[in-house]
């Protein structure tokens, strides 16, 4: 009973009932909130954050985040605006800017791990460059007249489902980046990482490697979500995507991931991704504005740094009442 | 063991580089393969020019920004027009002029609230068009206002001025002022803005004419229509041009950020602006001579006629198509190619009428 009790008061769990609580809220009592059309809207808004949440998470488990993803989203709309323009062919164009993600990815991968330099200060530096690369690709044009069927894929939905067609590969992706997380000895050696990294590398992990690797794969995945923002909302512009790396991140650290690396669970990264996304959604039905939407938001971060230091004394002080 | 893996990273790019190039060769999606979906609305049913106005409709605002000065006035022109109508008026919208996916989700909003009419100022011209399609499907009548969308997103556009009497007027209001002689810049505000980039075209166009052989412009700069940034924007441009002579801000928050920057530093009174700004805005720097004129439309009657359009939408008095016409308070108002409504000639600004308004 008392380690049940301990499972109980973990905060990816606590997120993912304050996740129900809201949906089972706004179901009952706010209008409008529970069709087909407002979930789709609801979830397809809330892709971009979920598709760069997954290796963000694995990032932040090994002690390290990645803050130009947003601009490597932007860039990769700016490219492929301008390829589209240039008579580019598209199904051409999105393997370029995937490609040109894996690079972004791996400048601040081997900045990182090459030169010993903190991935914050990488990243925030790489965040101006790449958005300024963006800006002299693409000008201030905004290109809206991609092929139908593309923009169908991104914005649609299936059927008349809940579900943006882009939902089930987000799911495939999903399941791969669980898997690699917490079952792979590779996802063993990310909280083996975060938690100690000296102790990892006597451990004979290869510390500087899986972190290359994981820069790779999130300049990848955010030049990925670049492409699905760009057809999602019918627009590539320079500057697409501005701020989504804070959302991110205030997702990611709601979900308990801890920002000192060595703790947290895809789980509730992605509970945290859809409580941010769904809040956002019921408060706008709500007619709140938006200036105080962001006032919860911020608010929502800063107990969620706390909430699962909170939740961990609890836990601890619990299993030591239950031994002593 | 990081040579090993830098090749294996560049194997894997040459085969992914080729693997781009193949598919190029087999053909695929292009630009000429896709039609240009521009064209008026293809407005469902027929309209009714003697339809009844409705009442006790709800027609949402949606401006590119809310608490903008400009947006508030303009859409407290809709609220009075909407109030006399016998219908509701809301408003939503992003707090950042910038923030595209803010808006969409707001028209997505409005469209779940089973609103019966959107007025929206884009803040592009396509990223809104997916989720004005589909409030249109759901019965929705969707007037742009101030700046536009894809023709084929929405019913009607509601045009501040011409575009071209604007970017020309402005030229001509600040060549006067300086004499036709010297070097000028414009101060616009974000670089994607349809409405400034339009204007600043026929900017250019208009200082092609030979009387203006001796203005030459020299740089456009970008605030962002963000008080501080639009500040620095001025600093810097007198810094890189000293011998400027002009500026024109066609936008209410540059220009008032450029005149304080002005009225406080040497170069009042020596470097002419003008621009678009409100007069509540722009009264103390045309008082301190900071500023002799400059112009805008009426906001108000701007929002006031986006409110009457929706309603004239709403009841089926008109849908969109070049030609109709519809009243619009006391005067009728004609439908013109593309479903653009002009709201007039812009209004000039200066010492001896700047007193007679008040927003």
């Amino acid at each position: 009973m008392p380690e049940s009790l301990t499972r109980a008061v973990r905060w990816d769990t606590v997120v993912g009932a304050l996740l129900i609580v809201l949906l089972l809220f706004s179901f009952t009592f706010v209008a409008g909130f529970g069709n087909a059309l407002n979930l789709s809207f609801l979830i397809g808004n809330t892709l971009p954050i979920a598709l760069i949440a997954l290796p963000m998470t694995l990032l932040v488990v090994a002690g390290e985040i990645d803050l130009s993803v947003a601009s490597t989203a932007g860039l990769s709309g700016a490219v492929m605006g301008r390829l589209w323009n240039e008579g580019m062919a598209i199904e051409t164009i999105i393997p370029v800017c995937l490609l040109l993600g894996v690079v972004c990815g791996l400048v601040n991968g081997l900045l990182v791990t090459r030169l010993g330099l903190p991935s914050l200060a990488v990243t925030i530096g790489t965040l101006a460059a790449y958005r300024g690369i963006a800006q002299i690709v693409l000008g201030s044009d905004a290109v809206t007249d991609f092929p139908a069927q593309y923009l169908q894929f991104a914005a649609g939905r299936l059927g008349d489902s809940f579900l943006p067609q882009a939902f089930l590969p987000f799911l495939v992706l999903l399941v791969i980046a669980v898997l690699v997380l917490h079952a792979t000895p590779f996802g063993r050696s990310l909280f083996a990482i975060g938690a100690g990294e000296e102790a990892a590398r006597f451990a004979g992990i290869r510390v500087r490697r899986h972190k290359l690797v994981l820069f790779t794969v999130t300049g990848l995945m955010a030049s990925l979500t670049g492409v699905f923002w760009a057809l999602h909302y019918a627009s590539a512009r320079y500057d697409n995507a501005t701020g989504l790396e804070l959302s991110v991140v205030a997702a990611v650290l709601l979900g308990g991931i801890d920002f000192d690396g060595g703790r947290g669970t895809l789980g509730g990264a992605v509970a945290g991704v859809f409580l941010l996304g769904a809040l956002q959604n019921v408060m706008s039905l709500l007619n709140v504005s938006a200036q105080s939407q962001i006032v919860v938001t911020g608010v929502l971060l800063v107990i969620s740094v706390l909430g699962p230091r909170v939740a961990r004394q609890i836990a601890l002080a619990r299993a030591a009442g239950s031994t002593g | 063991m990081h040579a090993s893996t830098l090749r294996r990273a560049c194997a894997a790019l040459a085969a992914a580089t080729s693997l781009a190039l193949a598919l190029t060769a087999c053909g695929g999606t292009t630009k000429n393969d896709v039609k240009d979906d521009s064209g008026a609305a293809s407005s469902a049913g027929k309209a009714d020019p003697d339809a009844a106005t409705k009442k006790g409709l709800t027609v949402g605002f949606l401006p590119k920004q809310v608490n903008n000065p400009y947006f508030t006035t303009s859409d407290k022109g809709g609220e009075k027009a909407l109030a006399e109508l016998g219908s509701t008026y809301k408003e939503v919208g992003p707090s950042s002029a910038t923030d595209t996916s803010g808006q969409v989700s707001y028209v997505n909003t409005l469209t779940q609230q089973q609103v019966d009419a959107i007025a929206v100022s884009a803040q592009d011209p396509g990223a809104l068009c997916t989720a004005l399609k589909q409030a249109m499907t759901n019965g929705i009548k969707v007037v742009t206002y101030d700046s536009d969308t894809n023709p084929g997103c929405r019913n009607a556009f509601i045009s501040q001025a011409s575009a071209e009497d604007l970017g020309r007027t402005e030229v001509q209001l600040l060549a006067e002022q300086i004499g036709y002689k010297g070097e000028i810049a414009v101060l616009s505000a974000a670089q994607t803005a349809t409405n400034q980039n339009t204007w600043i075209g026929y900017m250019k166009d208009e200082l092609k004419d030979p009387k203006y052989r001796n203005v030459k412009l020299v740089k456009v700069a970008y605030g962002n229509d963000d008080a501080q940034q639009s500040f620095q924007q001025t600093q810097g441009l007198l810094q890189e041009h000293p011998d400027l002579k002009g500026i024109i801000s066609p936008t209410t928050v540059g220009i008032k950020a450029a005149a304080q920057y002005l009225s406080g530093s040497k170069y009042k009174g020596r470097v002419k602006l003008t621009g678009l700004g409100t007069p509540n805005d722009m009264r103390k720097y045309v008082r301190n001579g900071t500023v002799d004129a400059f112009e805008l439309w009426d906001p108000a009657k701007l929002g006031d006629l986006a409110a009457r359009t929706a309603v004239a939408l709403a009841s089926g008095q008109i849908t969109g198509k070049e030609g109709e016409t519809f009243k619009a308070g006391s005067t009728t108002c004609t439908i013109g190619k593309d479903g653009v409504i002009n709201l007039g000639k812009p209004t000039v600004f200066d010492a001896k009428n700047i007193d007679r308004f008040d927003f």
